[in-house]
């Protein structure tokens, strides 16, 4: 093997890693200027159970346009304070409804599962948005409610926040449950 | 008003009877077995000297070893005659039966005794159990399921809770968490009437006890987080139809606002201040409900509440005084016009949420008895009011509060410290006390033996940054990022015996968590209460010295109450099962990752998982 070919597949492999991660960023850079209109997709296929009786029947995913893409995250991030979603989850953690940042699911963690959460809202207080949002915007909050679970890959995942630091940004923190602690928290001075 | 004013100052001045107050009530604990007092009801040695309510409210209820409602009497004391269990045996307590409520969330109702039956309500979904105390390990007689909306849940604040009940003529009356108030035949569970008288897709939800006056159920709503409209409403015992309702928001005619009111503060006397004092319409959706309690004076034939938050907390989108939000008022029961009303904070900036309990006593100030209405504040303050006029007598810190200076005396009104004032695009750091207020719910007790108020409260403060809240209906009405933390010294919680006369703090205890549960006074010189990490508390009236304890499974923050059972024995019950506001990391499986979950209020609370789970579980203890 000459040191010219040696070159040559140096030269192959760095372009090929280059075409590889532009692919890659080209996802989580994309951005849609031509959204469905609101009535033109639906989750009717969503099961809320892994359980089925009787053989195995492969569903139907449905596919988050946005999975992957930080333009999205980043929308999603701020409907979710606008849509006062931040009202009853905080911001991630939690309070009139169940934190998003743990591992627990209650309706389900795939992207049609948080997507038909959001339009038909569900029995324990969780508010149907349906006919609030365009259906982009459910996706695009969908790709954030997964950011804050650590779902997303951690290259599209939303970095600081422009306010009071109150938790870790949701690129810092992988996906995992909170660890009781005994210590009790640090007290102000007078 | 020359007059009055001069009233103010004259009572002002520091002439009490402190000393002979408390020899009274030596006199009558010596005279008389506690037992006695108790069957009898107030004696005349226990009369007007001991800082006691007698007189008015207590005294038309003689001590007959029942609970009818939460507070135990119109006056709010939560103080019971029964003494067989005292300070000296009162180590010998245990458990005489449990109840498993079936409900896993915060358990804030106190069980009632009437006739011989416990009746319980649960957190959402509201079920009440009736408890036949006649056969051993109380069985359940019978049960009842009002089938609340599930949907109810999504516009509950803070925890899905319930703060009990009320018995009159016969019923049992509670509300569930969807708005509805319903009657249930005490002895067969059947229900009598069940009316809606709220819409959740408005933010509306009932967490409150209902009082009943005469033939009036008096309720108030929940849901200054979620721009409410606050009200207070009357329905008929008999029929559950609506009698009147006050809004403590908009023009005067819907605050019920009319020729008799007669606040004591001139500025209070303005026309429509419930409209005026809002930018535009905003009035319509700033909260100002009435979730806490309600205490009546049949004497004078007034019901006193307090009001709560304005919304959204984010003070910059409501400019004003935001009447009548954090208010005082004094009503007429049989009308619901406003006799009187007082706003303890005017332009709340800190949800120092006005609901707190009012405690009716007959009080000597400046040598002469005065009727007062004695209240704990969230915004710091211990406030004396002149109960017949609604002129603040005194009002004193009890705990660490750098959120204002004091209470003008002159003008009522509330000395602000503004650099603490939320401000948009700002982060206003050590807020002391923090939004749960130096108190929030959870009631005192007043003994006429001891002549002390008990003080179930927290020291906590906190950082908050203002944002634009968004008014979607149904949804919260905030805009405020909230993180909360242990107030100076570490220890999260206080109970606290204070002389409302002499107007100082008589001894403390610490807590670490929160004192989230209501105290309870006894004849027996004992006084209850529980902590957030489970242990159910006994100590001595007069000097707080830990008495005897007891862990339950689950955190507490119900509320104790005493009755006799029918083997003539006393008894003492509370509900264990944390959750609520501050228990909501453990209710709510919260992620403490995120400081301003739950309003903030996680950051305070990261260790109670350690230190609780989840729970529903009624204990009834006795001597052995």
């Amino acid at each position: 093997m000459n040191a010219d070919r040696r070159t040559r597949i140096k030269l192959v492999g760095v372009a090929s890693l280059l075409a590889l991660s532009s692919l890659v960023a080209c996802k989580r850079e994309q951005r849609r200027f031509r959204e469905s209109p609101p009535a033109a997709t639906s989750a009717n296929n969503v099961s809320m159970s892994e359980l089925q009786p009787g053989p195995a029947v492969t569903n139907v995913q449905l596919r988050d346009p946005y999975e992957d893409n930080a333009y999205a995250v980043a929308q999603g991030k701020q409907l979710f304070d606008q849509m006062n979603c931040s009202g009853c989850h905080s911001h991630g953690g939690g309070g009139i409804g169940p934190p998003l940042t743990d591992d627990e699911w209650i309706y389900g963690s795939d992207p049609q599962n948080i997507f038909s959460t959001i339009v038909e809202g569900r029995p324990n207080g969780m508010p149907s948005f349906r006919g609030k949002l365009a259906n982009y915007q459910v996706w695009q909050l969908v790709s954030y409610v997964r950011a804050l679970g650590g779902l997303q890959g951690k290259a599209v995942r939303t970095t600081r926040d422009d306010h009071m630091m109150y938790k870790e940004s949701e690129q810092a923190r992988d996906k995992g449950h909170p660890t009781p602690t005994f210590v009790p928290p640090t007290s102000v001075k007078q | 008003m020359a007059r009055r004013r001069l009233a103010v100052r004259s009572s002002v001045c520091r002439s009490y009877l402190p000393l002979l107050a408390l020899g009274a009530a030596l006199a009558c604990s010596k005279q008389k077995a506690p037992d006695e007092v108790a069957q009898q009801g107030p004696s005349p040695a226990m009369t007007p000297m001991a800082g006691r309510s007698n007189g008015g409210a207590i005294a038309n209820e003689a001590e007959d070893g029942q609970w009818v409602r939460p507070a135990k009497n119109y006056a709010s004391t939560r103080f019971s005659g029964l003494g067989q269990i005292t300070a000296d045996n009162v180590k010998n307590l245990g458990v005489a039966w449990t109840f498993s409520l079936g409900v896993l969330r915060g358990q804030e109702a106190a069980p009632l005794v009437v006739n011989n039956t416990m009746y319980v309500v649960t957190p959402f979904p509201n079920i009440l159990y009736a408890l036949d105390l006649t056969k051993p390990g109380a069985p359940m007689k019978w049960e009842y399921k009002p089938g609340p909306i599930a949907a109810a849940q999504g516009v509950a604040c803070c925890d899905v809770v319930n703060r009990g009940a009320s018995y009159a003529d016969g019923k049992i009356v509670y509300n569930t968490l969807d708005d509805q108030t319903v009657a249930v035949d005490a002895n067969t569970g059947k229900e009598v009437w069940k009316t809606k008288v709220g819409e959740i897709n408005l933010g509306e939800s009932l967490t409150m006890a209902p009082l009943i006056v005469k033939d009036k159920v008096i309720i108030g709503n929940s849901g200054g987080e979620f721009g409410i409209r606050g009200w207070l409403t009357a329905l008929d015992l008999g029929s559950g139809k609506i009698a009147w309702r006050a809004y403590h928001t908009g023009p005067d005619s819907a605050v019920l606002i009319g020729s008799r009111f007669k606040p004591f503060y001139a500025a209070d006397r303005k026309p429509n201040l419930g409209e005026n004092t809002w930018p535009g319409d905003t009035w319509k959706i700033g909260g100002a409900g009435a979730w806490g309690w309600i205490s009546y004076d049949p004497d004078l034939n007034l019901i006193y509440y307090g009001t709560a938050n304005p919304g959204p907390w984010n003070p910059e989108q409501r400019p004003g005084d935001n009447k009548w939000s954090s208010t005082i008022f004094a009503r007429d029961p049989d009308t619901g016009e406003a006799i009187w009303a007082y706003q303890l904070t005017p332009h709340d900036v800190h949800d120092y949420d006005g609901i707190n309990e009012n405690i009716l006593l007959d009080l000597p100030f400046n040598g002469r008895t005065r009727k007062v209405l004695i209240r704990p504040e969230r915004n710091g303050y211990i406030y004396v009011i002149d109960r017949t006029s609604g002129e603040v007598i005194a009002a004193d810190p009890y705990g660490y509060v750098n959120t204002s200076t004091g209470v003008d005396l002159k003008t009522g009104r509330l000395k602000v410290a503004e650099e603490k004032d939320p401000k948009m695009g700002k982060v206003v750091r050590n807020i002391c006390p923090a939004a749960p207020g130096e108190k929030d719910w959870q009631p005192s007790a007043f003994s006429p033996v001891t002549g002390l108020l008990y003080i179930p409260h927290q020291n906590l403060c906190m950082d908050v940054e203002s944002v634009e809240a968004n008014y979607i209906a149904g949804t919260p009405f905030v805009g405020m990022n909230v993180k909360m933390s242990p107030g100076p010294g570490g220890n999260r919680g206080f109970f606290d015996a204070w002389d409302p006369v002499a107007r100082k703090l008589v001894w403390r205890l610490t807590e670490n968590f929160p004192v989230w549960s209501g105290a309870l006074a006894t004849a027996g010189n004992v006084v209850f209460y529980g902590t957030m990490d489970g242990w159910f508390k006994a100590v001595d009236a007069r000097s707080g010295k830990e008495l005897w304890k007891f862990k339950t499974g689950s955190g507490i923050i119900g509320q104790p109450m005493t009755y006799r059972g029918p083997d003539g024995k006393q008894y003492v019950a509370i509900l264990s099962g944390v959750g609520g506001w501050s228990g909501a990391i453990v209710a709510g499986g919260i992620d403490p990752r995120d400081s301003s979950a739950a309003l903030g209020f996680v950051n305070a609370m990261t260790d109670l998982p350690g230190a609780s789970t989840k729970g529903g579980t009624l204990y009834v203890f006795a001597l052995p």
